[in-house]
């Protein structure tokens, strides 16, 4: 017995180690190698930031994280105000409507990203629209909408609808009623349907690559199409992504704990 | 009345996803259907670019490397995520939380830079051919290889299994397993009846995570397995990008669509039928 839970012990660690190690590795070798002294990707050669000198003075890599943080910015404001009253919206409508919007809002979260991309392309080619800025930005509100419906619609399915009937017997418009009794209720729900709009759109590569046009590239799309080439100047930027998504990701979750323990000392 | 108002909210998102996602897949259907004429109106229906699969050998290769591969992928998956997933579900307290938290991590990150960084580490002179170095073995390089690509599959849709196995993990009652040892049966005996059979419907909306992305993907074989290397996602690339024959390209992704549905809603029809006997 002690001999077989002495080995899981062993295994379960070596184990989680391994794990741990395969799904950072990459990462580490980005952010090790965006110092590195010479243009090796595979030796290191001293300390140097001149990969980040490079990034900064090329106007190409700017305008492409330039684009990539408005386009995720407009997209999540956009998704989560248009998601959050659709959801809204939904959940006092009828069953018909209700299942029917929701089966189609699944699409372009099942459809593999590709299908959804060559069918926004054609869209955009049929309505002769010139592919560009617009076209990426409405392409990420189309996709990032579903995920902020999906993440607020099972916190309003557990609401009491009660509330909100009082609060319109009272004298509440509906438009009160639903930002001073029901928004206040979903929040959580509303600001991680935005987290995740935000990551899904400055993540966003296959969708981007195939509505954008006119040199607009997102750094996603810049990645892959300097990948052909040895360039560090994409260790820097791939290290100023991380950075940044993993800000907002701290950013998000020691948010609430902050404002949780000002409330407590207030007490 | 009061609740029409509310209704009234949806009127924009209704129309917003008739113009963006409903006839968007209706032009997918309708150029799959038809074959190009030499203006809109002589276009005309056509079963043609359907029967191109099945008489098109090089496509047909293609298509069953993709498969291969996502079979690979998804293989290596479930042997690697379901002890992964077991070990996280019998940490104790707080530790499991951690451990899901730090593998779910990466992925917020860019799956295109997360892939990328792997080009350098499979390289001649990287990291895992200085290691094979090391034991002798000089010059070896991975990239462009079906292992780099099945390795960057692997690595991008790892943690999806892990997660849909420990959430049904997670859920498992462990009186259940206490009973099983009451009755007398070692732990292998309770983990071949009680673990192994409650977690498998986690395991199977796992392939589904692992195998349909693996088999649409089209710039993990790009990076890792260089320009020539060409799965089906490569060959919807390039038919709406390069050749330019949409027609073809629409009905290899309303196909893929299609699939990928079905096989969606039956796995959630597994999903629910647990619950319903309780």
């Amino acid at each position: 017995m002690n001999k077989t839970s002495k080995f899981w012990s062993i295994f379960s660690k070596t184990m989680m180690g391994l794990t741990l190690l395969f799904f950072y590795l990459p990462i580490l070798y980005i952010i090790i190698f965006s110092f590195n002294g010479s243009k090796s990707l595979t030796r290191l050669d001293g300390f140097s930031l001149q990969w980040y000198e490079k990034m900064f003075a090329d106007p190409v890599m700017m305008s492409s994280i330039g684009y990539t943080i408005a386009i995720a910015l407009i997209a999540t404001a956009v998704s989560t105000i248009l998601g959050t009253f659709t959801a809204i919206g939904l959940s006092k409508s009828g069953k018909i409507l209700r299942s029917s919007v929701e089966r189609v809002n699944e699409l372009p979260v099942m459809n593999p990203d590709i299908v959804t991309g060559i069918s926004l392309l054609m869209l955009f080619s049929a309505l002769a629209v010139s592919k560009g800025f617009m076209t990426m930005l409405l392409a990420h509100i189309m996709f990032c909408t579903p995920f902020v419906i999906l993440s607020v619609m099972p916190k309003l399915r557990t609401l009491d609808p009660n509330l909100t009937d009082a609060a319109l017997d009272l004298g509440a418009t509906p438009f009160q009623a639903m930002t001073k009794v029901i928004i206040p209720q979903i929040k959580p729900s509303i600001i991680a349907g935005a987290l995740i709009a935000f990551t899904m759109s400055f993540d966003d590569f296959v969708i981007s690559y195939f509505v954008t046009g006119n040199g607009v590239q997102n750094i996603s799309i810049l990645v892959y199409t300097m990948s052909k080439r040895i360039n560090p100047s994409i260790n820097a930027l791939s290290t100023l992504v991380i950075v940044i998504i993993t800000i907002s990701l701290i950013a998000v979750n020691l948010i609430p704990l902050i404002k949780r323990k000002a409330f407590d000392k207030e007490k | 009345m009061r609740i029409n108002k509310f209704r009234l909210m949806t009127y924009p998102y209704i129309g917003w996803i008739i113009v963006m996602i409903v006839v968007p897949m209706l032009l997918i259907g309708l150029y799959a259907f038809t074959v190009p004429g030499n203006d809109v109106a002589s276009v005309k229906f056509s079963l043609d670019n359907f029967a191109r699969f099945a008489t098109d050998a090089v496509f047909l290769k293609v298509v069953g490397k993709s498969l291969w591969i996502a079979f690979l992928t998804t293989v290596v998956c479930i042997l690697l995520g379901y002890p992964i997933a077991y070990i996280i579900s019998k940490a104790k307290g707080n530790k499991s939380m951690i451990l899901i938290l730090l593998l779910t991590l990466p992925t917020w990150i860019n799956m295109l830079v997360r892939t990328y960084a792997w080009m350098g580490i499979l390289q001649e002179g990287g990291v895992f051919s200085s290691i094979c170095a090391f034991f002798g073995f000089e010059g070896v390089s991975l990239l462009y290889t079906d292992f780099a690509v099945t390795l960057g599959m692997v690595y991008n849709f790892l943690p999806f299994m892990i997660l849909q196995i420990h959430t049904s993990l997670a859920k498992m009652d462990n009186s259940l397993l206490e009973a099983a040892s009451d009755l007398g049966a070692n732990r292998v005996q309770s983990f071949l009846r009680v673990t192994l059979p409650l977690s498998l419907p986690g395991v199977v909306s796992g392939i589904t995570l692992v195998f349909l992305p693996a088999v649409s993907s089209f710039f993990i074989p790009k990076l890792l397995g260089g320009g020539q290397y060409v799965l089906v996602g490569n060959v919807i690339e390039s038919q709406f990008l390069t050749a330019g024959d949409w027609h073809f390209g629409s009905a290899i992704s309303l196909i893929m669509a299609i699939i990928i549905i079905i096989s969606m809603w039956l796995t959630r029809k597994i999903d629910v039928q647990p619950k319903k006997e309780n």
